[in-house]
């Protein structure tokens, strides 16, 4: 099945490419939608069982792809109203670019979540950047330029990082006599690898991939990303791709977690986490653009969903359920900012105010957005976030755990000081006459989204719940 | 005569430490390339004729040929001038350069491993630092590109070193390469050109917080 997907993608990605009609357009992305939940389905009803060699939809796969096929309904209506209502500056090629672009990127972080091989998972993940930088240059302007050059640049170096990873994880390999570089391989033989080039790589891999999942050191490349693409396509930077780096580092964590370099590789992951999360807080504090802020508030859950991992025990499912519950709720701030920039005809704080005034639905889909991402209840994040936090008093990270919630209170204070500008204090200047009509209906699915979040938190489903404890297993209790 | 290859090449970095002209930079990039073809047919001699004659193909077309003709035309399509405009001075770049070498020497013998071969180990490590600092000290953009490709040129030394048993690694190379180049040269390095008539990257630098 996972050929036939992967086909069918491509071929509709090119088609899209390719096609200058508006309807076959929209055909197209409609089938691919219908397409892509069968084969969800499917995989679901197919857990656990190895195809084309390569591929294993194991429970983490399942849960992430189910998050990226509900993600990807709102995300493609709005990349076709965000099309429709910049009609002047698209044109048939532009538009085809921007779908053909946007499938391919779905469709490669889908097959980034099944993989079960290293090198496989490689591939896709380089054909992500592809698909992104094309996203990213939407705009064709000298800004979308310098975000697309950064972002092609930053991720060919981390790429050339993870390859790097895997020729000293082959090394590593050698010294046991094994050939085989699927996950589970690397799972049953995890005590016979060498540790110091098993050390090496992941030290590499980890690195590489910090690019895509956004912590420090190669975060930066994601924020141009996520600031200068479309908003909707700036939705799925912010969840379905930041996942594919998160499923990779989880499948090679897991690995080093079945060795005695366990603790070693916590420590650089708390490392990398807390400086991901102070850079957030640096930057969320004195911010004043409005897409940026976002982008750094998915920096700032990134470093606590690798703290939940590095702390162990209920941090691992904790992790794992805010990883989720973001792919939810990041895009509908994203997709809810399309109707922000409608309205002032820009990103800055300084232009924006008043919100309620002049979009009400939106205004109340921002402030639940906020309250969501902020992790105040009734947020599902709160959830997960309160199971990390105990996670890391049971592991004693007390230390830790003292300077996160410092930190998390700054960009709170950042975050909402930003947000409650938006919604309430009048802007400078704006002419009124020229703000547009912004129906409700386009705020629908950012609340369906919401909403889910809420319910996924705190009345789950027993399917996955059951899920969520499988994908945990991965990791053992040490 | 392996060995001798890679010392070759550990040698053309310091030169390209040094050098002030662009085109000597494209020269480099050139003379690596055939080094590495040469070092392919040398070292890979347990994997499929086929294979092997794809892997020194895309040496000698694509490391050697296209890549550099590529820049080139890049270079008079834009009319950039022909200084390197490092931010440090040569001697200081030549020093660091063998500074970086040595380090690498130093670090390899500190690895008991008896199935590391030690020279490839230290020319590709010597040649990807290499690459990432002429990255971070030269001003114009096509020297961080460049510098990327040096990097690449060392890592496939590195995937050479685990070529006969696992050529699968050695051809995700060859697709890292082709990729990577192809998007970062192809695709935007024309229109950097187009939008930007002085292609420094003191132009790449509005966004920011």
């Amino acid at each position: 099945m996972i050929g036939i997907f992967l086909t069918g993608a491509f071929i509709i990605s090119g088609w899209l490419y390719f096609n200058r009609n508006i309807f076959v357009n929209y055909a197209l992305l409609l089938i691919f939608i219908g397409f892509l939940s069968v084969f969800v389905f499917f995989e679901y009803h197919h857990i656990n069982i190895r195809e084309m060699e390569f591929f294993k939809p194991d429970a983490l796969a399942i849960l992430l792809l189910t998050a990226l096929c509900i993600v990807s309904v709102p995300v493609i209506f709005h990349g076709y109203r965000y099309i429709e209502k910049h009609n002047v500056d698209e044109t048939p090629k532009s538009r085809g670019l921007f779908f053909g672009s946007m499938v391919l990127l779905i469709s490669a972080c889908s097959v980034v979540y099944l993989s079960g091989h290293i090198a496989v998972t490689w591939i896709f993940v380089e054909i992500t950047t592809l698909s992104a930088s094309a996203l990213i240059y939407h705009h064709r302007n000298i800004r979308a330029l310098e975000g697309v050059w950064k972002y092609v640049f930053i991720c060919a170096i981390s790429i050339t990082f993870v390859y790097i990873g895997i020729l000293f994880l082959s090394l590593s390999l050698k010294d046991a006599g094994i050939e085989d570089m699927s996950f589970d391989s690397l799972y049953a033989n995890a005590d016979k690898l060498n540790p110091f080039w098993l050390k090496l790589a992941f030290l590499f891999i980890f690195t590489g991939l910090t690019a895509k999942l956004g912590l420090v050191p190669m975060y930066t490349a994601g924020i141009d990303a996520k600031d200068k693409a479309p908003a909707p396509a700036g939705a799925l930077l912010a969840s379905v791709l930041m996942n594919a780096g998160f499923v990779t580092i989880y499948r090679m964590y897991a690995v080093l977690a079945r060795t005695p370099l366990h603790h070693w590789a916590n420590t650089v992951m708390i490392i990398a986490a807390i400086l991901s999360i102070f850079v957030a807080a640096v930057y969320m504090t004195r911010i004043k653009n409005i897409k940026r802020m976002l982008a750094y508030s998915g920096i700032e859950h990134m470093g606590l969903v690798v703290l939940g991992l590095a702390a162990g025990g209920i941090g691992v499912y904790a992790a794992i359920l805010h990883i989720i519950l973001h792919t939810l709720i990041k895009p509908t701030l994203f997709l809810q900012f399309n109707q922000v920039y409608w309205v002032y005809q820009s990103k800055s704080i300084y232009d924006v105010g008043n919100y309620f005034k002049y979009n009400k639905t939106g205004a109340i889909v921002i402030f639940l957005g906020f309250i969501s991402a902020t992790a105040m209840p009734p947020s599902g994040l709160f959830i997960s976030e309160f199971l990390i936090f105990q996670s890391l008093f049971e592991a004693h990270y007390i230390l830790i755990l003292l300077a996160v919630l410092i930190l998390l209170t700054m960009i709170i204070w950042g975050f909402g000081s930003n947000i409650f500008k938006l919604l309430f204090t009048p802007p400078l200047s704006i002419d009124e006459t020229k703000i547009p009509y912004i129906s409700s209906w386009e705020s629908l699915s950012q609340y369906l989204l919401l909403g889910l979040a809420v319910y996924l938190a705190y009345d789950p489903p027993a399917d996955f719940v059951t899920l969520l404890q499988d994908a945990a297993k991965l990791i053992p209790r040490c | 005569m392996t060995d001798i290859l890679l010392i070759a090449l550990a040698m053309s970095l310091l030169y390209i430490s040094i050098a002030n002209r662009l085109f000597t930079y494209l020269n480099i990039l050139v003379f690596q390339g055939f080094i590495l073809f040469g070092v392919t047919f040398l070292t890979l001699t347990k994997i499929s004729t086929i294979n092997l004659m794809l892997i020194m193909l895309e040496t000698i077309v694509f490391k050697a040929v296209a890549v550099p003709w590529f820049i080139n035309y890049v270079i008079k399509r834009n009319g950039i001038t022909r200084e390197a405009e490092p931010y440090l001075p040569n001697f200081v770049s030549l020093i660091i350069v063998t500074f970086i070498t040595v380090a690498t020497i130093i670090l390899s013998s500190s690895i008991k491993d008896p199935n590391l071969d030690k020279t490839f180990f230290v020319v590709a490590l010597s040649t990807i630092f290499t690459g990432l600092y002429l990255i971070v000290t030269r001003k114009k953009i096509i020297t961080h590109v460049i510098g990327y490709i040096i990097i690449e040129n060392g890592v496939f030394v590195l995937s050479l070193a685990v070529g006969n048993e696992m050529p699968m690694l050695v051809n995700l190379g060859i697709m890292l390469d082709i990729f990577a180049s192809v998007l970062i040269l192809g695709v935007f390095f024309n229109r950097i050109g187009d939008l930007l008539k002085d292609p420094d990257i003191k132009h790449l630098r509005n966004l920011k917080d």
